[in-house]
């Protein structure tokens, strides 16, 4: 099958259900040539369910990026099954339910440890545990949510996207010199698990809607997914602490453009 | 399939996912209040019972499923 990620490695993290913005990256990056390896957190039943619904079964690697052991041990488990990592995909996100839905300004230290310790410091994490098998070329690509702005009920989790977007400029900076590239898409709301987790979610995704330029569809993972494969692809090989955002064109509007 | 069949295949995989002893498992039983079945879990048994059935139960579908007896009406009209 010939494809614009022909002969790639990709080791993608983030499946928990069909729905994931990871799962259409994992299946989007099969039909265009590339060889898949998954890790899953927690439930790794239900994600080694969800990966046999791939064109091509994957292997599913157990990894919390809080666990240091499974940190230390992943490259040697991705090696039994890849020889290299070509693309790695950081599709992880978590707070603890005090640290969203509009309590800020109550949310503890520990609560807010967590968020960033899920969803910041395991970019660094988990590109450091991948690097034996990456080489020149290889790249990093992260999910996140325009953290410019501050958004209702986003909160603390807000907080992690904005380290989480410094975080992927030092680690293209650390890692420019060995020829890795570390980048980010900035996605529109999606209704994924982690989404719908979030109380009050829903208040943008109307705003969305309704004011992105081009539209914007709730349910459709593919335009995030494709812009992270362009990214692991050959196609911006001079690319690296960028992000790209993958929102109908929200972002680039002031105010709310009246009906044109 | 009857709707007996497929109630225990339901409880079959009540207990492989959630611990749930199949005696328990019964038309009328919801499975969050009765079951203690929680949201991730709830996830899987979705995922489970559609490879099972060869059904697709979509999202906004699983919201109304409250008890088994809804999950297997669901199933009898769509499998
Ligand atoms: N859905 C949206 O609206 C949206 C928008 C922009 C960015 N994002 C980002 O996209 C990424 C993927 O989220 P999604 O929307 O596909 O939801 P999802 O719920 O499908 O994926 C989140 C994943 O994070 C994993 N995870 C949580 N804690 C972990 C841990 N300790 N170790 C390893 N993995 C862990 C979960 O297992 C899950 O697979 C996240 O970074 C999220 O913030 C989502």
């Amino acid at each position: 099958m010939a494809g614009l990620l022909e002969g790639k490695r990709l080791l993608v993290t983030g499946v928990i259900t069909d729905q994931s913005i990871a799962f259409s990256v994992a299946k989007l990056a099969q039909e265009n040539g590339a060889t898949v390896v998954l890790t899953g957190f927690g439930r790794m039943s239900l994600v080694e369910r969800i990966a046999k619904r791939l064109p091509a079964e994957a292997p599913v690697i157990e990894l919390d990026v809080t666990n240091q052991e499974h940190l230390e041990t992943l490259a040697e488990k991705v090696g039994k099954h890849m020889d290299g990592i070509d693309g790695l995909v950081h599709s992880i996100g978590f707070a603890p339910a005090s640290a969203l839905g509009g309590n800020f300004l109550e949310t503890t230290w520990d609560d807010v440890a967590t968020a960033l310790h899920v969803s910041t410091y395991s970019y660094k994490s988990l590109a450091m545990a991948a690097l034996p098998l990456m080489r020149r070329g290889s790249s990093v690509v992260g999910l996140t949510f325009d953290a410019t702005k501050a958004w209702p009920v986003y909160d603390w989790m807000g907080v992690a996207k904005a380290g989480l977007e410094s975080a992927s400029r030092y680690l293209a900076l650390h890692l420019g010199k060995q020829g890795i590239r570390s980048n980010l898409v900035s996605a529109g709301p999606l209704r994924t698990m982690a989404a719908k987790s979030i109380p009050g979610f829903e208040q943008f995704e109307d705003a969305w809607t309704r004011r992105a330029p081009l539209g914007w569809d709730l349910q459709d993972q593919e335009p995030a997914a494709r812009a992270v494969l362009a990214l692991v692809s050959d196609w911006f090989p001079a690319t690296t602490g960028e992000i790209i955002h993958v929102d109908g064109g929200y972002h680039a509007l002031g105010a709310e453009a009246a009906s044109i | 399939m009857t709707r007996d069949e497929i109630t225990s295949g339901l409880a079959e995989i009540l207990e492989e996912v959630a611990g749930v002893n199949p005696d328990d498992v019964a038309e009328e039983k919801s499975f969050t209040d009765d079951l203690d079945v929680d949201s991730l879990s709830m996830v899987e048994v979705v995922v489970a019972a559609e490879e099972k059935f060869g059904v697709k139960i979509p999202d906004n579908e699983v919201q109304n499923l409250k008890t088994v007896g809804d999950a297997v009406t669901y199933i009898e009209s769509n499998a």
